[in-house]
């Protein structure tokens, strides 16, 4: 049922106000032809009898008030999916730009998608093996939950993000990761970073890239995202691929959210970002997961620039209240000269703990964790008091936790961008550093596994 | 009706009717084709504002609006316990079934399972004459007995009443000319009656140490948690469900991950109430709007949980709601005020937020019920708030704090040490420690408060002390603020921080918690001793029963408390001079 108007009454910033429309739909797509011929999509924000106003994605330049011509499509946007997509670059808004065939499927799915019924999900248990100690060790990755990088410009979350889609494996399983990866507002060159990583590794064959750059139209980071989880979706529950959806950086996304919010005159909420942001990066955030009974999962990797490094900004602390903790990067590590910086002290994975223990990792795994976190954290305490009473002044047990900190920032932080950790090597790293620390002084791990896995450490 | 009642506008969840003359504010309404369920919000003339229990989208002017004449109302009987509902108490399994793993528009389920037959005892007798909140029998619900009450407004002579198997919807009695049926409904936003309010002064226990011991929470009673993300709202929210001794637990989980109610629906059927030994989930009810939910739904769920609880108390039972979170709560008032174009109060929220916040924990409390034999029932409110960036001068929680008695409060920094629960023992309060000091004087030990203030002083100081440290270290300090550090250090470590994953800590009970109370305070009293007696420093911090009492967390019962007894014995021998 598609209609077409040439009654554009009003445009204004990213929106066009459409006369004598009967009845659009609300969230129909429209197809905006301007006066030179030149098309382009759109969506309707609101409707009432007789007049729609039209989101446009994309740039608003060349449109009157007089020769354009709105088309309704009848329908809300609907993405064709299907299992040829694999090795395929699209764009912000879905348009193959690979010169390869478009994309004819009979399966078209609305890219709002629906909710996971909360009774139909299942427990996110299944270790992720990333070959990162900072992430299988203290902040472990299941399949199915959303662990975001927090980072900040000039931290090579890139570097860390590729290197997490190429180690990533699941214990036990030969299944490797299928990774959909949507880019929001990055530009070419870091495009280009993750598209020859991929290729190098022979991961570009399996994965699936939405491509929006930071010079393309700024309206369709909204879809991105969304396109690219409606295919992860596909995958994941209807054809049983495990997939790893890569989302970067959410932060362009927001700023788009925020623009189109001060176009429609809406009350703002923090730092001028919609009030109703929370629900909007949910609507992204919680299409990770499994389901009872299928096969597939989706775990997802959004990565994030923190604005001037402040964790509060309300980005990074949405996204923190939605997703299952976070990886947060350093500069301070950055400027150490260690990668990935990740700090353990602010990171923190919520579903870790039903994805270690006896039978998915080792018995010790907790208690190591938190052993090393807890040692680490007290030993960062303690420089801050030598930068003040110099070391002379400690106590022979507090120097002990000065020097781990220091060896657990260059031996387990510290690792190379194609250095593959087994959780075993990680385990035992962790072991093997807290052998520095007074075996009293082990409070948080069992004094069975002291023996068992500590004693061999220990001089 | 005579006029057409037809959508008119549509912008996101609120959408505009006209045609709607009569109808009534809160009236429930299908919208669309599709009869997606909404609520009216606001009216002008024929015009109504309706907020959409459902996702909007594909709604276009003209649609019909109908009316059911009736406002949001839950439907209240067996079957509840151990189910999982939406905002709106529509029974997510049901829904399943119906739709598949994704949630479907426009899908009608009843809440309670209409074919089911419940095994009715009466009690009350044919010929009796009876009124509102007088009990007419039972029906036992999975491991509980669940009253059947006379439904408010109804009075009169029982004209019959049958023993027997019934639906929720078959007749069980007859008052008067009123059919009583095993279900009833009642509106959401109409608190529920009862007779009085009775003061509170019975704990809530919860087996978390630091709660019960130092900020102690009433049954009846309010208490706030706010903390920023990854500080453990979440799991401090569920431990208070699995653990503290309500009767029944209503766990809202309003706005949040849907893989934290994944949790709770597979791990609560495992875990036993350390009460009843009955499984956890057998005296749950779940009331789900996860965050990726329609936000109107998101805004009716606490309604939805507190109803659920006020139906449990009435029959006198002892009712906890934990929400989580209610931030998500007013953002979602805020959205949809938004939509309505009001004026905006502080940070967008709308004006009426802390009313309504204090509307709702008002329906908290302890009460005598209706009807002739009275009971008393109690609904504790427990809310998690989740302020942006961690600050609290933010609206929500300072309109939570003004009327919650209890607030527990999370502080990152001790999350990020891994002390959990990671609550600030000097920030957090508890309003209700006169009105426990009798309980406590007399179910656990008459100077367990005591011990409480002497180790909360204790804290304080460390507070102090811990200035002075950081400029000058701990070893220019003399040795009775050393000790001071030592004690304080095994109340954060040995009584404050509790394992919620560990089998044995997670739990503690009141005579446990005030054992190993007693051991640390003794440690610290005979150590002053000790000193004045110049016994060395040393030799007080390296004494074997510092390590002991670092143990006993891990005991059981019986067992933690001949710890504490030898403890306290052998301290006097290891701190001879």
């Amino acid at each position: 049922m598609i209609k077409e108007f040439q009654t554009v009454k009003e445009v204004f910033g990213p929106i066009v106000f459409v006369e004598g429309v009967e009845a659009a739909a609300y969230g129909e797509m429209v197809e905006i032809i301007a006066p030179n011929g030149e098309r382009k999509k759109g969506q309707v924000l609101e409707t009432t009898k007789g007049i729609a106003a039209v989101q446009v994605f994309g740039s608003t330049q060349g449109l009157d008030t007089k020769a354009t011509t709105i088309r309704f499509t009848g329908d809300v946007l609907r993405f064709p999916v299907s299992d040829e997509m694999f090795g395929r670059v699209f764009n912000g808004s879905g348009e193959p730009i690979d010169k390869g065939a478009p994309i004819i499927s009979k399966e078209k799915k609305d890219i709002t998608g629906n909710a996971i019924n909360p009774y139909a999900r299942a427990e996110p248990n299944a270790f992720i093996q990333t070959g990162i100690s900072t992430i299988d060790l203290t902040n472990t990755l299941v399949r199915g939950q959303k662990l975001p990088i927090f980072s900040a410009s000039g931290l090579p979350h890139n570097d860390l993000a590729v290197q997490i889609a190429r180690q990533a494996t699941v214990l036990g399983e030969k299944e490797d990761f299928t990774v959909v990866f949507a880019a929001m507002g990055i530009t070419h060159s870091e495009a280009n970073f993750f598209i020859q990583d991929f290729e190098k590794t022979g991961a570009l064959e399996k994965a699936i890239l939405f491509l929006n750059l930071a010079n393309d139209p700024s309206v369709e980071r909204l879809l991105t995202p969304r396109l690219a989880l409606t295919t992860a979706e596909y995958l994941a529950f209807e054809k049983d691929y495990q997939v790893l959806v890569i989302l970067t950086d959410m932060t362009m996304y927001c700023d788009t959210l925020r623009e189109l919010s001060a176009a429609r005159q809406e009350v703002p909420g923090r730092r001028g970002y919609p009030g109703y942001m929370y629900t909007d990066l949910s609507s992204i955030y919680e299409r990770a997961g499994r389901i009872k009974g299928k096969k597939g999962s989706i775990t997802q990797l959004p990565i994030l620039s923190m604005p001037d490094d402040d964790i509060t900004h309300p980005i990074p602390d949405l996204t923190g209240y939605i997703t299952e903790g976070q990886i947060v990067l350093s500069r301070d590590l950055y400027r150490k000269g260690i990668y990935p910086p990740v700090d353990v002290l602010p990171s923190l994975s919520r579903l870790m703990n039903s994805g270690i223990g006896d039978g998915k990792t080792r018995e010790d795994h907790a208690g190591i964790s938190s052993q090393v976190y807890a040692s680490y954290a007290e030993g960062r305490d303690l420089r801050n008091l030598v930068a003040v009473v110099g070391e002379e002044a400690l106590t022979e047990r507090d120097r002990k936790f000065l020097r781990f900190a220091d060896a657990f920032e260059q031996r387990f932080v510290q690792q190379g961008k194609y250095e593959n950790r087994t959780i075993e090597q990680s385990l035992e790293l962790g072991w093997d550093l807290v052998s520095m620390l007074p075996e009293d002084e082990l409070k948080r791990v069992k004094p069975e596994h002291k023996g068992k896995y500590g004693k061999k450490y220990r001089k | 009706m005579a006029q057409n009642a037809v959508l008119s506008k549509i912008s996101g969840p609120v959408v505009q009717a006209t045609g709607m003359l009569g109808a009534q504010i809160n009236e429930i309404v299908k919208v669309g084709e599709s009869e997606l369920m909404g609520e009216i919000i606001a009216l002008r003339y024929d015009r109504a504002s309706i907020q959409v229990y459902e996702e909007t989208s594909g709604l276009r002017p003209g649609e019909k609006v109908e009316r059911t004449y009736n406002p949001l109302s839950l439907e209240l009987g067996p079957g509840l316990l151990s189910s999982i509902y939406d905002g709106i108490q529509r029974p997510l399994e049901a829904i399943r079934a119906k739709s598949g793993d994704f949630i479907a528009r426009g899908i009608f389920v009843n809440a309670l399972d209409q074919k089911k037959k419940w095994k009715f005892e009466a009690r009350a007798k044919k010929g009796d004459s009876v009124k509102a909140g007088d009990i007419l029998g039972t029906v036992q619900e999975l491991d509980f007995e669940h009253r059947i009450l006379v439904p408010n407004g109804v009075e009169g002579k029982l004209e019959a009443i049958t023993s027997g198997n019934f639906t929720v919807t078959e007749e069980i009695a007859e008052i008067g000319e009123n059919s009583i049926k095993l279900s009833h409904k009642w509106p959401v936003r109409i608190p529920r009656p009862y007779k009085e309010k009775l003061p509170l002064n019975i704990p809530l226990i919860t087996g978390k140490r630091i709660m019960d011991t130092f900020f102690p929470i009433v049954k009846g009673g309010t208490a706030a948690i706010p903390g920023p993300f990854g500080s453990g709202k979440t799991v401090n929210q569920q431990d208070l469900a699995k653990y503290s001794d309500a009767d029944i637990i209503i766990y809202v989980g309003c706005g949040e991950r849907g893989n934290e109610m994944t949790d709770v629906l597979s791990e609560f059927p495992k875990l036993l109430d350390p009460k009843t030994k009955k499984p956890l989930m057998n005296r749950t009810v779940l009331v789900a709007n996860t965050s990726n939910m329609p936000v109107a739904a998101r805004e009716a769920s606490i309604y939805t949980g507190i109803t659920l609880a006020e139906y449990y108390r009435d029959q006198g039972y002892d009712i906890a709601l934990m929400a989580d979170s209610t931030s998500r709560w007013a953002e979602a008032m805020r959205e949809i005020s938004g939509r309505m174009e009001e004026m905006p109060g502080e940070e967008g929220y709308p004006a009426y937020l802390s009313k309504r916040l204090a509307e709702f924990y008002e329906r908290g409390g302890r009460i005598k019920t209706l009807g002739a034999k009275e009971r008393i029932g109690s609904v504790s409110l427990v809310g998690a708030v989740s302020p942006p960036g961690g600050d609290l001068s933010e609206p929500v929680s300072q309109s939570t704090l003004r009327v919650t008695k209890v607030f527990w409060a999370l502080d990152a920094n001790l999350s990020r040490r891994r002390h959990y629960p990671a609550i600030n023992w000097l920030k957090s309060y508890s309003l209700y420690l006169d009105e426990l000091q009798k309980w406590y004087g007399e179910n656990v030990a008459a100077d367990f408060f005591e011990l409480r203030n002497k180790a909360m002083q204790l804290l304080q100081k460390e507070a102090e002390l811990q200035a002075i440290v950081q400029l000058i270290g701990s070893d220019a300090l003399p040795d009775k603020e050393r000790l001071v550090l030592e004690v304080t250090k095994m109340i954060r470590e040995d009584f404050l921080q509790q394992n919620s994953y560990d089998e044995v800590d997670a739990y503690s009970s009141l005579k446990k918690q005030y054992g190993m109370m007693k051991a640390i305070m003794a440690f610290h009293d005979k150590a002053v001793i000790a000193l004045a007696q110049e016994v060395t420093f040393d030799k007080i911090v390296n004494a074997k029963e510092k390590h002991t009492i670092s143990l006993i967390k891990r005991q059981k019962e019986d067992e933690a408390l001949r710890t504490v007894n030898e403890v306290i014995k052998s301290l006097d021998h290891s701190f001879a001079k």
